[in-house]
């Protein structure tokens, strides 16, 4: 309204400069209007994605009772916290996360270790090494990217029985190293291609051989991709069900927690004192390993590597 | 020999993981040093001692068990005599399997159209504003923890208390999941969300749609991110507002990305199985193929039938990564 009083005055200035003004006024209403309807919906989708895990946090520090009796909500208003849920589940002795905390790190460091240093080698051979018939090997590795594990999953655990290490830390190490090739020969060999040919020649007629060429030359210029490759084997390993399983089974002595605590999920559905604790133990390691390296995290996905 | 495949306590287990770390790289290391020290190594020595181990694993752990696998499909569950094409036939034709391949294929078709859509709203409303980078945060953050626990999580959302019938609704028992306080806040009746079908499945996809956003979310903001900005200042000069940029420019200008989001998605939610798993265990009807393979194969022993359903979802993830990779190239030729 304003607009127009505004300009009756000057009314012997030029028609359509009036009109302009006002569309960009409008334009302007349009786009706050847009905006606040957008910070709106953003919000809302905010708020729908950290609900869930808020809910199930507050629920983990709540005594055992609280939690059987009146929603995590009310706990804003009636505060009444206790570490206890996260001692029983950790140390009570029918549960005792901490022995399954363990196993999850003694399962996921080789078994990001092994695979990121096979495909490095493997890599540098597809990228640096000429030899007949390298370009079918490269595909036919890539091409491996389409078995899903499920696929391998009873012949292989066949052969381990077969071979008496059955259950124990070694077939799941080897299974997450073996898993992890295609993808990780894959990507490590895009990005050793972009290192500069002449970097690699230059040391090649210095007479270094491929192997000190590997360590001295282009290891350094890829610890950034190592560490986005390392990541992403890190959180897949950790959170993989599947595969731990099928070789560890339900181990005490072998199982990591995701196992465990399906398996709390299905025999123990209800106690919700010990399922909060006892989730929130099992996502804390990936979650500080995430929030801590989210740089690598998101180029590592924007390479494309996406584990199927 | 015993305490290489045995190890009971904390520090055994250390030791074990470090004992094994270390055989590798004195594995490693003998193949690389040799390979070094041979003067004038011929080129395939050196092409084997920098993949032997590599393609060794290959060939071991993927190769020969998917194709163990396939041969398995054809036998009976003692691998003994061959049946042909009768596991496929029980697959396809029993009900409960039916409902099965059912349900994988709503899956397919539901969880990536969802995320994405959700991803890039997402990714659209929050690009250029103050808080981005902690909004982004908290979307894909459901990507950093397993699915066993986005699993627990959603289980508690959907947690319902028994009504009590008689008994005056200030009286029931209190709902402690969200979801069911919410709908007695709207005046409606607490449901089953997990045990009532078909809905159920609903309520599983959601969770997957929860953590596969994020990835949505991070691909297709960088693609948003790649429109020269004046594409969007002319556009906008032209007095196209939000919604029209939206659609006649951010969206095509995104298709790529958005056909790798789908089918990347559409990969993962086909071998979905520790969301199914740890919230219904595949029961009331909400079965897929990669958790019912993991029944049969390992559950009821039914080996055949477990191989035949695990050469199904082989044949359903071809396709994808096929399509996947012919779009990555154009989109990499469009770059």
């Amino acid at each position: 309204m304003t607009t127009v009083t505004e300009t009756v005055p000057a009314a012997s200035a030029p028609e359509p400069s009036k009109l302009e003004k006002f569309d960009i006024r409008a334009d302007k209403a349009r786009v706050t209007l847009g905006s606040r309807v957008a910070s709106v919906i953003a919000i809302i989708i905010a708020v729908l994605w950290t609900i869930p895990t808020l809910g199930l946090l507050v629920t983990s520090f709540r005594p055992e009772a609280d939690i059987k009796d009146s929603g995590w909500w009310t706990w804003f208003t009636n505060f009444n916290s206790t570490l206890s849920n996260y001692a029983e589940a950790l140390t009570g002795s029918r549960y005792e996360l901490s022995t399954y905390f363990v196993n999850s790190i003694v399962i996921t460091l080789p078994a990001v270790i092994i695979p990121i240093t096979l495909a490095l080698l493997a890599a540098y051979a597809f990228a640096w090494i000429d030899f007949k018939g390298r370009n079918i090997l490269f595909v036919a590795v890539f091409a491996l990217q389409v078995v899903p594990i499920q696929v391998t999953l009873i012949p292989l655990l066949t052969k381990y029985v077969d071979w008496g290490i059955a259950g124990s830390f070694w077939t799941v190490w080897l299974s997450h190293s073996i898993f992890a090739l295609p993808l990780a020969i894959f990507l490590l060999h895009n990005f050793m291609k972009e290192i500069p040919r002449e970097l690699v020649e230059a040391a090649r007629v210095d007479g270094a051989g491929h192997v000190k060429v590997f360590f001295q030359v282009l290891m350094p210029l890829l610890v950034p991709a190592i560490a986005s490759f390392a990541i992403f084997q890190f959180l897949w390993v950790w959170n993989d069900l599947l595969v731990a399983l099928t070789f560890a089974g339900g181990d005490q002595n072998v199982a990591p927690l995701t196992v465990r605590v399906a398996e709390l999920a299905g025999t123990r559905g209800q106690a919700w004192y010990l399922l909060s604790a006892g989730a929130f133990i099992s996502m804390i390691v990936p979650v500080i390993v995430f929030l801590s390296l989210q740089r690598f995290f998101v180029r590592g996905l924007l390479a494309g590597s996406v584990k199927g | 020999m015993d305490w290489l495949t045995q190890a009971d306590t904390t520090s055994e287990k250390f030791i074990l993981m470090i004992v094994a770390i270390a055989l590798f790289v004195l594995v490693m290391g003998v193949i690389l040093f040799i390979v070094d020290k041979i003067p004038r190594a011929p080129k395939w020595v050196l092409v084997l001692g920098f993949m032997g181990p590599a393609l060794l694993g290959l060939a071991f752990g993927l190769v020969y068990p998917a194709l163990n696998t396939v041969k398995s499909s054809f036998y009976d569950d003692g691998g003994k005599n061959f049946v042909g094409m009768d596991n496929y036939v029980t697959a396809f034709t029993e009900n409960s399997f039916q409902q099965v391949l059912l349900n994988t294929i709503v899956w397919t078709l539901f969880v990536p159209i969802l995320s994405t859509a959700v991803g890039l709203v997402y990714a659209v409303l929050v690009d250029r504003t103050r808080v981005e980078k902690f909004a982004k945060t908290l979307m894909f953050m459901p990507m950093a923890i397993s699915m066993v626990g986005a699993s627990i999580i959603w289980k508690f959302m959907y947690e319902y208390r028994a009504v009590i019938e008689g008994l005056a609704p200030d009286r029931q028992p209190a709902q402690i999941g969200l979801l069911n306080q919410v709908l007695i806040w709207l005046g409606f009746e607490p449901q089953q969300f997990l045990l009532t079908g078909p809905w159920n499945n609903l309520f599983l996809m959601i969770v997957m749609v929860w953590i596969q956003s994020g990835f949505a979310m991070t691909i297709l903001s960088a693609a948003i991110k790649a429109i020269p900005d004046d594409t969007m200042e002319a556009a906008r000069l032209d007095g196209a507002g939000g919604m029209r940029l939206f659609f006649s420019i951010t969206m095509p200008s995104v298709r790529p990305a958005l056909v790798v989001v789908l089918t990347t998605i559409a990969m993962s939610t086909l071998k979905v199985f520790d969301i199914v798993r740890t919230m219904t265990g595949g029961n009331f009807g909400t079965g897929v193929i990669a958790n019912e393979f993991y029944t049969q194969s390992f559950k009821q022993a039914n080996y055949g039938l477990g191989s035949a359903l695990a050469v199904i979802l082989f044949v359903f993830v071809v396709p994808l990564i096929i399509y996947n990779v012919f779009q990555m190239r154009k989109s990499e030729e469009m770059r």
